[in-house]
């Protein structure tokens, strides 16, 4: 403890290169942690899937609808604590470019078997009383100034109303969620879609089941499989994690292009700090050798230098970081793009991690010749 | 005296990149944090130019397609059997002999693995073509095996979807839930989307899908570009069918738009911040250069030399430090990206589209310009303090 002013006076020895090391230290873990947002939008919020949801879809591809008679079965089969099924709309709202998740789903059974979106009560059973009613996500609300009470046109584009193309809907919720879940869905009625669709009646999107035992989940989605095996719609399924992983995959490597870029920062500022470290104990030599005359030993000396690395790397990735969840709490910069827009815990927790590991590599190599140096050598050395 | 000065400014310069090497560790942060940062400026850039010179190099200015109107690409889209009918007998449409070449076509999706991901599944697209949807399109040419029979289960697969998805060479069988899909040739497209697409006959495609006697959209040979004007008002004012009509290379390339835009912007979002670490660097690099020759510097004012020359030599060594990083930087985005392939999803479709980054000339202009802007200011404040020295402290220094 009594050697911080001394550890403070030799990490502002040079204040110019302090304050540069120490900034661009800062901008290394600000892209560090917008790399991994970008990262975690990608990846769809697959951290906070259910296990215990299954996803059955057609087992020819995504886009096929199934029967709505398979509920039933579903329902009927020991196991399962619910189940529902959802519809993709793909309604436009004024133009394609404002693009959002719009889905078909049964009000009741939805809430259920997703407690992640928190309704107010008064919207539920306001919901239930309104077949043209839509809940809304928080952040596609603020994104077009919704409020409850609104009305909301869509264009159809995959179901046309049975006159002209203009499905109208009331605002009756907006729904909030934690952190990583997706506020930017639409959710509206499947009884008012299939009503008033001009074909297609009867047919869902896929189902969402509810499983009382999580570790079931691979026996259950055979039986289903197999259940509907031979019909005219055969199923796959998978749990809701699997199935948002996939969908991930799809967009390709961006989590792997993401990750080499973040590599590449790390290791060039982590060069930086390096060569600084390297220089600013070179250029003490003298006074170390000084201070091991007075009787400092060698650890002593050790953990001093490395001290000062640790300080410089930790406030400047420290204060980076910050910035980075800062600016990630202003929301999606991108207008809807991408969904989920969060810094995730685990990767915080990851990068404090990196900047112990890069104060140490940059701190070793001089730390370690500041302790071995012979002080007779180092004073003869000015 | 203008001579004098160049000569002198030559001279110092001269000396700067001289003694580079032997500067070469404080040199070498300053050279690989601009390496750095063009290697990610320009190779995030590279996908965009890939995917857009993809999506924007599909389709041609003389086709039209049509879809209902509404829908926003194929996938959403339904045309029934008289509404194809209608469409084909447009004027505009050219023929071949008695019939018109326009092919009603239906767009749907596969559920096949990447290689890159055996155990997931991608959404590959189908396309049921009629015969005319060959001739139509002049650029597809068969490379390998032969073009499938109509009226039979056989398919023909494009070169990039055959790279990428499993089971989808010449002599495969692709299996899709009851369906059997024989893969009997291999067809290119310019490099187009087409060439992540499997190709069926429509017909089989129809019984398959179980779509009766509906399509998705209808693709359409004008007889010139300029007749498009009069069969988008033809089709558009016609009563008897509701549909929306587009040059077929203006509706891929507005597919493009939202997902270049998005990689573009995290491209230079990545390498303005990552620019700003290595001006720092080089800052740092600069000032223990500048720190290192005080005396030199000092020794050579009092010989004579301008102040300008000094700040000139120093501006010079930085904007070399920056031209050698631009260059490794740029270099090893080349070598390790240009041509590399790679599928994704495009959104608007939500099929997979394959493509190779591209590191295109303008890239590497653009990567060794940020490179020369980081090195100019970087050295700007040092190349100030240099060229204010005082000349008796720095000869006593040391």
């Amino acid at each position: 403890m009594k050697f911080l002013p001394l550890i403070w006076k030799n990490v502002w020895r040079r204040k110019f290169r302090t304050t540069f090391t120490l900034l661009s230290i800062f901008v290394a873990f600000l892209l560090f942690g917008i790399l991994m947002t970008i990262r975690a939008a990608f990846s769809l919020g697959v951290d906070i899937a259910g296990l215990d949801r299954l996803i059955l879809i057609h087992k020819v591809s995504l886009i096929m609808p199934l029967p709505h008679a398979y509920l039933g079965r579903l329902q009927a089969t020991p196991g399962v604590q619910l189940a529902t099924h959802q519809t993709w709309f793909n309604g436009v709202y004024q133009d394609p470019a404002n693009f959002f998740a719009n889905i078909a789903v049964e009000p009741e059974p939805f809430l259920a078997i997703y407690p992640e979106f928190r309704l107010p009560p008064d919207q539920a059973s306001a919901w239930l009383a309104d077949r043209q009613g839509a809940i809304v996500g928080r952040d596609l609300a603020n994104r077009f100034g919704w409020r409850v009470g609104d009305r909301v046109p869509l264009i159809g584009t995959i179901w046309q109303p049975k006159q002209g193309q203009v499905w109208d809907f009331n605002i009756v919720g907006i729904y909030d969620a934690d952190d990583g879940v997706d506020k930017t869905q639409f959710f509206f009625r499947y009884d008012y879609l299939d009503e008033n669709r001009a074909e297609g009646e009867g047919l869902v999107g896929w189902y969402v089941v509810k499983i009382a035992d999580a570790s079931q989940a691979v026996a259950l989605s055979r039986t289903f499989d197999e259940m509907f095996a031979n019909s005219s719609a055969e199923t796959k399924t998978t749990t809701e994690k699997g199935f948002i992983e996939g969908f991930a995959k799809q967009i390709g490597d961006i989590g792997a292009i993401m990750i080499a870029i973040s590599s590449v920062v790390l290791f060039m500022f982590g060069l930086v700090a390096a060569s600084t470290m390297a220089q600013s104990v070179r250029e003490r030599t003298s006074e170390l050798a000084v201070l091991k005359t007075l009787g400092f030993s060698g650890t002593a000396i050790l953990l001093l230098v490395l001290a000062e690395s640790f300080f410089i790397v930790l406030v400047g990735g420290g204060l980076g970081l910050a910035t980075a969840w800062l600016f990630v709490q202003q929301g999606d910069p991108t207008g809807g793009l991408l969904p989920i827009f969060t810094l995730p815990g685990r990767d915080v927790a990851i990068g404090v991690g990196l900047m112990a590991v890069m104060a140490l590599i940059a701190g070793a190599a001089p730390a370690l010749g500041a302790m071995r140096l012979r002080i007779t050598d180092a004073l003869r050395r000015v | 005296v203008i001579v004098r000065w160049l000569a002198q400014t030559a001279a110092v310069i001269a000396l700067n990149l001289r003694t580079i090497p032997a500067r070469l560790s404080s040199s070498a942060v300053a050279i690989i944090g601009i390496a750095g940062v063009v290697v990610v400026f320009v190779s995030v850039l590279s996908i965009a130019a890939g995917f857009a010179a993809a999506m924007q190099g599909s389709g041609s200015s003389d086709r039209a397609l049509v879809m209902r109107s509404g829908a926003d690409t194929e996938m959403t889209s339904g045309l029934d059997g008289p509404d194809v009918d209608v469409i084909k007998q447009a004027p505009g449409v050219r023929r071949d002999g008695a019939d018109p070449l326009a092919s009603a076509e239906l767009y749907v999706m596969l559920d096949i693995p990447k290689r890159s991901a055996p155990d997931g599944a991608a959404n590959v697209p189908m396309r049921g073509i009629e015969p005319a949807g060959i001739a139509a399109r002049r650029e597809v040419s068969i490379v390998e095996g032969r073009m499938f029979e109509f009226g039979t289960n056989e398919v023909v697969v494009g070169r990039a979807a055959s790279g990428q998805f499993v089971n989808m060479r010449l002599g495969d069988t692709i299996v899709s839930g009851q369906n059997r899909w024989p893969v009997v040739g291999i067809f290119e497209a310019d490099g187009g989307v087409a060439e992540t697409e499997v190709w069926a006959d429509a017909r089989t495609l129809q019984g398959a899908y179980r779509r009766g006697n509906t399509f998705q959209s209808v693709l359409v040979a004008l007889d010139t570009t300029a007749s498009y004007d009069a069969f988008r008002d033809w089709l558009t004012a016609n009563p008897q069918v509701n549909v929306a009509v587009r040059r077929e290379n203006e509706y891929y390339a507005a597919q493009s738009v939202a997902m270049t835009r998005l990689i573009r912007s995290i491209g230079f979002g990545i390498a303005a911040l990552m620019g700003i670490g290595a001006v720092f660097g080089a800052i740092l690099t600069m000032y223990t250069a500048v720190a290192t020759r005080a005396r030199e510097i000092a020794t050579l004012r009092a010989l004579g030399f301008t102040t300008s020359s000094v700040l000139v030599s120093v501006l010079a060594e930085s904007l070399a430090l920056g031209a050698i990083g631009g260059a490794i930087g740029g270099g090893a985005a080349y070598l390790a990206f240009n041509g590399y392939e790679t599928s994704t999803m495009n959104f608007q479709t939500f099929s997979q589209v394959a493509f190779a980054f591209r590191v295109t000339p303008e890239l590497l202009g653009m990567g060794l310009f940020y490179a020369l802007l980081m090195g100019l200011i970087g050295g700007l404040l040092p190349a100030v303090r240099a060229a204010r020295l005082p000349i008796s402290s720095a000869l006593r220094e040391l």
